[in-house]
C-alpha cells in the first residue's frame, strides 16, 4: 500500500522547503514592521497628504489611513481617505464666494 | 589606507571568530598588512583561536582609554609576520568603549594597515554597532538554518542604517559567507541550499565554507584554519573568499556531496 500511497499521493514538501517558505513569510513581515524608515515615511506621508487636502477639503485627521505592505516582489501602499459630503461642499462654496 | 571589514552575524556560534582569524591569516599570507580586532569585550576569544592568549598585555579598551598605545597593544603573529591582533578586554565592561575612542583607534589602524578585520560580538546591541560603525565591507556569516538567516536579515538592515557609511548616504559593501554547510544534507533537502539563502537575504555570495573537522582541530591548537590546514576544504573556501575580497572575479565553488556507492544505489530520501 505504501508504494501506491507514494505513487498516487502528492509528496510531502521537504524540510528545507518548509524552512525557506517560513523564512520568506516571516522576513517579509519583519522587514515591514521593524523598518524605522517605513514608519517615518508613513508619518511624513500622513502629514503631507493632510496638508494638501486641507487646502481644498476639510477632512478629519482620523479619516486618513495609510498602510504599507512590503512583499517579496512588490509592495503596496494603500491610502484610504474618507471625505464627508458636507465638508467637500462647504469648501467649494466658500471658494466660489471668494471669486465673486 | 586600510579597508575595514566587519565580520558579523547577529546570532552567536555561527563562526565569526573562526572566520575573522581564517580570513585575516589568508590575507596576510598574500603579503597584505593585516590587523584583526576583537570587539567582543568581556568574552574575548580571538586571542585563543589565534593562539596568542598568553601574550596579551594590553587590549582594545586600554587603547581606547589612552592607557596604552596601539603599538603596545598589538600582538604580532609568530607564523605570519604581517598579521597582528588587537585583543578585547576580558575583565572590563563593554560600556568602557566610547564611540569617539573607537573612532580614533580605527583611524590609526586605517593608517597603519592594508586590511582591518573587526570581529563583532553576537547580538545587535551597542558592541555589535560599534564593531560595524566604521566598516567599508561587511562579511555576514550565516549558517543554513532558520534562526541564523533571520538574525542575518536584521544585521543587513542595521548595516544599511546604523553605520558611518549609511549616515553619509553611502553603502557598506555586504558579502554573504555561508558556513557549516553540509552538502550531503543539502542534497537530501534537509538543509537550506546556497541558493535559498542568497534568495532570502539578497546579499552577494563571498563563499561557502563546508562543515569540517579541520576547523575544530585548528582552534584546538590555536591556529587559523588557513594556516593550520591550508589544503583542507574550509581553508580553500577562505582563500577563495579572500581573492574575491581583493577584487578578483571568481566563481564561488559550492561544496558537493561525497557519496558512497551504497548511497548511490539506495538513493537516500529527504524528509
Amino acid at each position: 500500500m505504501s508504494f501506491l500511497d507514494n505513487f498516487f499521493s502528492r509528496k510531502r514538501p521537504s524540510s528545507s522547503t518548509v524552512a525557506r517558505n517560513r523564512l520568506q513569510i516571516l522576513l517579509a513581515h519583519e522587514r515591514g514592521v521593524s523598518g524605522e524608515d517605513d514608519t517615518n515615511l508613513l508619518r511624513t506621508l500622513h502629514r503631507e497628504i493632510l496638508e494638501v487636502l486641507a487646502r481644498h477639503v476639510s477632512v478629519d485627521q482620523d479619516n486618513v489611513n495609510i498602510k504599507l505592505d512590503r512583499g517579496q516582489n512588490c509592495s503596496t501602499l494603500e491610502i484610504d481617505i474618507q471625505v464627508p459630503e458636507t465638508g467637500l461642499r462647504a469648501q467649494v462654496s466658500t471658494s466660489a464666494s471668494d471669486l465673486k | 589606507m586600510a579597508q575595514i571589514i566587519v565580520v558579523t552575524s547577529g546570532k552567536g556560534g555561527v563562526g565569526k571568530t573562526t572566520t575573522t582569524a581564517a580570513l585575516g591569516a589568508a590575507l596576510a599570507r598574500n603579503g597584505q598588512n593585516v590587523a584583526v580586532v576583537d570587539f567582543d569585550v568581556g568574552l574575548r576569544n580571538l586571542d585563543l583561536v589565534m593562539g596568542v592568549e598568553r601574550r596579551v598585555v594590553f587590549d582594545l579598551i586600554n587603547v581606547v582609554q589612552g592607557d596604552a598605545t596601539l603599538h603596545q597593544a598589538l600582538i604580532r603573529d609568530k607564523r605570519c609576520e604581517t598579521l597582528s591582533i588587537l585583543p578585547a578586554s576580558q575583565t572590563r565592561d563593554k560600556d568602557s568603549l566610547t564611540a569617539e575612542g573607537v573612532s580614533r583607534v580605527m583611524e590609526e589602524l586605517r593608517e597603519k594597515f592594508d586590511w582591518v578585520l573587526c570581529d563583532s560580538p553576537a547580538g545587535i546591541e551597542r558592541g555589535a554597532q560599534l564593531a560595524m560603525h566604521h566598516a567599508d565591507h561587511a562579511v555576514i556569516v550565516t549558517n543554513p538554518e532558520v534562526s541564523s538567516v533571520r538574525d542575518s536579515d536584521r544585521i543587513v538592515g542595521m548595516l544599511d542604517s546604523r553605520t558611518a557609511r549609511a549616515e553619509q548616504g553611502e553603502r557598506v559593501e555586504k558579502h554573504l559567507l555561508l558556513t557549516r554547510y553540509d552538502p550531503a544534507r543539502a542534497a537530501r533537502d534537509e538543509m537550506l541550499s546556497v541558493d535559498d539563502v542568497i534568495d532570502i537575504l539578497s546579499v552577494p555570495l563571498l563563499g561557502v565554507v563546508p562543515e569540517s573537522e579541520d576547523v575544530l582541530k585548528a582552534s584546538n591548537v590555536g591556529a587559523p584554519v588557513t594556516l593550520a590546514a591550508p589544503n583542507s576544504a574550509p581553508a580553500k573556501a577562505y582563500f577563495e573568499a579572500v581573492r574575491r575580497l581583493e577584487g578578483e572575479e571568481l566563481p564561488v565553488s559550492i561544496p558537493t556531496e561525497k557519496r558512497g556507492l551504497l548511497d548511490f544505489i539506495f538513493k537516500k530520501r529527504g524528509a
